[in-house]
Order: C-alpha cells, then structure tokens, then sequence
C-alpha cells in the first residue's frame, strides 16, 4: 500500500468515514468554500482620510518612512529626492509595469527587469496596501517580478491611494474580482526584513532590504 | 532527530546547573510575554478570535481526510506534485529523489520543524545534496555543529551575544564583531551568495490553504522569499494537520500567530505561493512538491488528543511556561519543547520514550490561557499522565505507592489510623517549631521551601471534641 492510501486510510477509520457520512461531510466542504465566511476583524476606518491615516500611522509602525504626492507624474522627483536624501545611488531596478513613468527626467536610471544581487534600489507598485497593519500587497506577474521587492537593500513602493483597504479579507475579494486566480506569488510586505534571533533584538535589515519608502499616490 | 526526552531528569538538572543557560533564559525571560501582552490589545476581542481560531482548526479535523483530498486536487491543478511521507525516513527519500531528479547540488532552507523531526539535514548530505540554514537562528546552529534549536521560533533563544560572536569569529575567520547588527549583516553575506546558487528550496509550512492550493509562509528575516523565488525547485515540507479552508480563515489566523508568537501585529513578509511560474515570469520556481507528512499525526485523528493537532506552533505556551523558562527547550530531548512538546513528544514518538514530560508541568494553566486555538494543554498532560498509569509505564515504586493509597483511602477505618499516626509523627519531626525543613519521606519537595507543621491532631479529632 502506497503513503498515501496508508495515511488517508488511518485517517479515514479514526474518524469513521463511509459512504453516507462523506457525502454529509463533502457538503460541509463545499459550503466552507462557497461562503468563506470572514473572522472577527479589528475595527479599521473605511472612509479615505481615515483608511490613509491607519495605513501611515502602521507603516511607520513596522518602520517604513513614507512620502505623499499628488499624482503618478510626480512619484519620480519625490523618488529622486529621497535617493538623494539617503545618501543613495540615483539608479534602480524597476517593475517593468512602471518603467513608462519619466524616471530620466527625475535624474534616475531605471532597468526595467528582475533583480540580481548588485542592485541596490528596487521601486516596485503593489497590488492593493492594507490599512489595518501598514502591509503591501504585492502579487508576482511578468510585468511585477518578485525579486525587485526583496534584494536590494532599498525598496521604494509607489502606493496607489485608491488602492488602500482595511483588510486582508479585502485585498483576497480585490484579487478574486481582478486576477481570478491567485498569482504564483502573493507577497505581503510591511517594513524593512527583520530579525530579533540574537538575544531577542529587533535588529532591521536580515535577508530582504534595510529600508523600505512608500510613495502614496494621491490621484492614483 | 533521535528523541533524549526518556533522559529529561538528567538533561533537567544539566541545564539548571549551567550557569551560561541560567544566564541566557534570564535575559530572554519575559520579552515575547510583555510584546505579547501589548499585541492582543489591538484586536478588540481576543477572546472571539481565538474562539473563532478554534472552530476553523476543528472545522478541517473533524474532516481531515477529505479537506487533504481537497487540498490535494487544488495544489495539483496549479501544477505543484503532492507526495506523501509516513515518517521521517520517507521525508528524506522524497527529498533526495527530488533532488537526483533535478539534478540539485545545494538546497537553501527557511525553517521547517519537519525536517528536524526528520533529521533531513543528514539525509542530504548523504545524498551528495548541501543543506544550508538560512534562518539566522538555525544558520547559527548548523554552524555550531548541528546543535539543535532550543525554541520553535527563537532557536538559539539559549545562546548569548558574545557565544555567537565568538562563533562568528571562528567560523567565517572574521574579526570578531561584538554589534548584533554586525553579525546579521555578516551572516547575511555569507547566505546572499547561497540563496544565489541554491538549486532548491525547502521550506516548512505555516498553512495550507485548501481553497486555492497554496501553502502560507511567515517569515520576518525574508529567507522563506528567497528559498521560494531563487531556486529552481522549491519543496514545502509540512504536516497533514495544517490545512485551513478558506483564504479568510487564513486571514484570521495569521491575526493570532504572530502575535501570540512574537507579539507582532503581523510578520515582516506573509507569501502564500501558489503553483509554478509561468514561462513569461523572470522568477519563480520550475517545481513545486509538496510532502504532506504523518509522522504520528494521523493516530491521533480521532482521540482524545485530537485538540493537540489544533497547533499553530506560535510558542506562546513555551514563552510563558514557568518550567520551560527554567530550564530551556534542549532539556525536552526532541524538536518540540514546553507544553506542546511536553504532549507532542510522547503522542509522536511514544509514551514509553519520554516518561518524564507530561509530569514537566505544574499544571498552572499559563499555557492553556495565551494558546490562541484554546488547546486544554494542562488537561492533554494529565490525560497522558493517566496513559502511562494504565499502560503501567510509571516506576514500580509509584505503583505500589498509588496502590496502598487507593487501599487506605477507601478504608475509614485504616484512613484514620494512618493519619492519627502521621500527624503524630509530622509533629515529632517538627520537634517545636511549626515548620519542617527536611522532610524524610520526600527530602526532594523541602529542597526550596518548608513543610507546615501540623498540631498534633487529625480534623477528624478535633471535630468529635468539637462535636461533645
């Protein structure tokens, strides 16, 4: 008998599985799925200004800074600026869904592609962001290359205004409406990578990036 | 990992004789409790998530063969290949056929509890395959000769800054760094280079989702990103008992764990990978496989150990164990310790090979109260304590003890003769005073404290005079 009958088996005769009760019990499954019943949330605010508040006040929680401006057009002088700012080179690697932005004009060299271990910045958009913990929601397609949020040492996100949630519950209902499926990746980021293994130490900085800056797009 | 848990008492006492682990667990003493503490606030009604938490893990063992069929023909029509694996033994031979298959030289780890229990690291090794840590606890560990982790989620919780600068220094032959960012910043480097030229991924994992077939991951340091995005093969290891339903029923459980774990309103980085790249996408992997594994799960299916598999391993019951915090997580003999393991252990690899950990409780319900999928941890070890009665695994000593003490408590009269006689004989050892420092028959429990003394009479005594 091969694992899998053997484990399934034993489970089976545990719980005392036939014919009947499965049908009673695939039905129980079915439902689960076709309702996906939500769990006690914590109370975030839904209307804009508050949803936009939450978001900041959290990320700076989980120790991203953060920058506001009022259209896409503008999000590559405030890139430039905070580069700069941070003493960082003026060049980055980029999801090739954003490279049509005038990066050139802001001063900054963009590649549009996937990251490789000697880029040093990474500017990538999100899917949608969560207010209820400062969280990016990030889902991996061609055009979203996973590595460009996780590499380099710096990760500058642009957040669409309009795409701010309250929830993870709303951001799974967004990827159903838009994507279908679930991309390969579903990556939710909030802050810097971490570690407090030595002597239970928060210390910034492990295997993803030192810093990550978010740019909210007002009109976006 | 070969269990010394049937040597607890000895391990016990070396551990509380260590000064430099004495001193360590002193300095992580409380961290995760107070971040915990604060953490929970933020949810309005803790109770009613962990309720609710309670009734999802329920909800899938109560059905647990047809949600992992479910889950089965998800994750397949997403192109991951499910495996199946008894026991340990069979986790490495699914890994290393793997492995030959894809023609795979280096693996990249993020932390999986499994492969502990399976001892993985070895099996690949010996498959011509090199396992690297990239946890930075468990990178630690493997660097100082596959010491063991101490803690599910702070694995060299046990060691001090300067052991692992001292490490450092003689094993990557840098000079010695004293700054804990320093360190992670060197132990960074050296993984860099890794998650780079890793051919496969192995990692652990958090949930199941029997929804869309994927497997959840949190992580803080960013390492369960890289195993699963770099390599060309990426193989999740984890246990039947994860599966959840719903992307929802995720979403409220990943509200608990890090909470409950490290007092964070949510990890660093949550991926929940579904599937294999597509052609057009710049990363990803090629394979995905799952290996679902027993190990001793599936007869506890159905018993009444069953709430046990509720588990999200947050290690919350081990953060505010009084017995753990005393003697540290090695002391436990197997890969899980505190009160999880304390039930786990016995369940997984045998009653009769790890005597002495239902009985490493004091039963305070500490435990019982933070664990967020409510599991009855006190009343599982006491339920085990009864299993090793009736099984007659206890010492022959504490048999015959037990014995004489059911026969004289169902006897009136022989009840009052022994405690007109111990009374007595309690209040001649006092010789006055009304403590006794040392007593003869259990010298073990006057060790830290006194025993009361009594007057000198039974209630029973006291009661007749009372009454004429």
């Amino acid at each position: 008998m091969n694992s899998r009958e053997d484990i399934l088996g034993r489970v089976r005769a545990r719980l005392g599985r036939n014919p009947e009760n499965a049908v009673t019990a695939r039905k129980d499954i079915d439902a689960a799925l076709a309702e996906r019943v939500q769990g006690p949330r914590p109370a975030v605010p839904t209307d804009t200004a508050g949803l936009v508040a939450r978001f900041e006040e959290k990320s700076a929680a989980q120790s991203s800074s953060l920058d506001r401006v009022a259209a896409l057009a503008d999000a590559p002088a405030a890139v430039a600026r905070y580069l700069t700012g941070m003493n960082l080179p003026l060049r980055a690697v980029i999801w090739p869904s954003l490279a049509g932005l005038d990066w050139r004009a802001a001063g900054i060299e963009v590649a549009p592609r996937g990251a490789v271990d000697s880029d040093m910045v990474g500017i990538t958009g999100c899917f949608c962001a969560i207010a209820e913990t400062g969280t990016l929601m990030a889902c991996s397609a061609p055009d979203h290359p996973a590595t460009v949020s996780l590499l380099p040492e710096t990760h500058i996100a642009l957040v669409p205004m309009s795409r701010i949630v309250p929830g993870m519950e709303d951001a799974w209902n967004l990827a159903r409406a838009e994507l279908g499926s679930l991309p390969r990746a579903v990556n939710f980021i909030s802050g810097p990578s971490r570690t407090g293994d030595i002597e239970q130490t928060i210390v910034l900085g492990a295997h993803g990036p030192y810093r990550v800056h978010l740019v909210i797009v007002e009109d976006a | 990992m070969e269990s010394r848990s049937r040597h607890f008492k000895a391990n016990a006492a070396a551990s509380l004789a260590n000064p430099v682990l004495q001193a360590n667990l002193q300095t992580a003493k409380g961290k995760f409790v107070d971040k915990r503490a604060i953490a929970i606030k933020e949810i309005d009604d803790f109770e009613v998530s962990r309720e609710a938490a309670k009734n999802i893990r329920n909800r899938v063992l109560e059905n647990l063969d047809l949600w992992l069929e479910k889950f089965e023909e998800t994750a397949t029509a997403r192109g991951a290949t499910v495996l199946w694996a008894k026991d340990g033994d069979e986790i490495c031979r699914h890994v290393a056929e793997i492995g030959q298959r894809h023609g795979v030289h280096k693996a990249a780890k993020s932390k999986s509890m499994l492969s502990e229990e399976a001892n993985l690291n070895l099996a690949l090794t010996a498959a011509g395959i090199r396992p690297i840590e990239t946890d930075l606890g468990e990178y630690i560990l493997q660097i100082n000769d596959n010491e063991p982790p101490s803690h599910i989620i702070a694995p060299v919780v046990h060691k001090s800054l300067d052991e692992i600068a001292d490490l450092f220094h003689q094993v990557h032959k840098t000079p010695r760094k004293t700054e804990i960012a320093a360190l992670t910043r060197e132990a960074r480097e050296v993984l860099r280079e890794h998650f780079l030229t890793a051919d496969m991924g192995i990692s652990g994992g958090n949930f199941l989702v029997a929804e869309t077939g994927s497997v959840a991951l949190v992580t803080n340091e960013g390492n369960g990103r890289m195993v699963t995005t770099l390599p060309r093969v990426h193989v999740v290891i984890t246990g039947i008992e994860k599966v959840v339903p719903t992307l929802e029923d995720l979403t409220l459980l990943l509200r608990l764990l890090p909470r409950s774990a490290t007092g964070q309103s949510i990890s660093n980085y949550v991926s929940v990978l579904t599937g294999v790249k597509t052609p057009a996408e710049r990363d990803g992997p090629e394979q995905l496989y799952f290996i679902l594994v027993d190990n001793g799960r599936a007869d506890v299916v159905g018993t009444e150990f069953q709430d046990m598999l509720r588990c999200i391993r947050c290690g919350a019951c081990m953060n505010h164990c009084p017995v753990y915090q005393t003697i540290g997580g090695h002391a436990y003999g197997w890969v899980y310790p505190g009160p999880m393991g304390s039930v786990l252990t016995p369940l997984y690899t045998g009653l009769e090979n790890a005597i002495d950990l239902p009985q490493a409780a004091t039963l305070c319900n500490q435990c019982g109260v933070v664990c967020p999928v409510m599991i009855p941890l006190p009343e599982l070890l006491r339920k085990l304590r009864e299993k090793q009665v009736e099984k007659h695994l206890r010492p022959w000593f504490e048999r015959l003890a037990l014995k004489i003490w059911a026969m004289v408590a169902a006897s009136p009269p022989l009840y009052a003769l022994g405690s007109w006689l111990g009374v007595r004989y309690l209040k001649w050892l006092a010789g006055g005073r009304d403590r006794i420092a040392v007593l003869s028959v259990a010298p073990e429990w006057t060790l830290g404290r006194d025993f009361p003394a009594p007057e000198g009479r039974t209630f029973r005594e006291l009661y007749r005079k009372g009454k004429k």
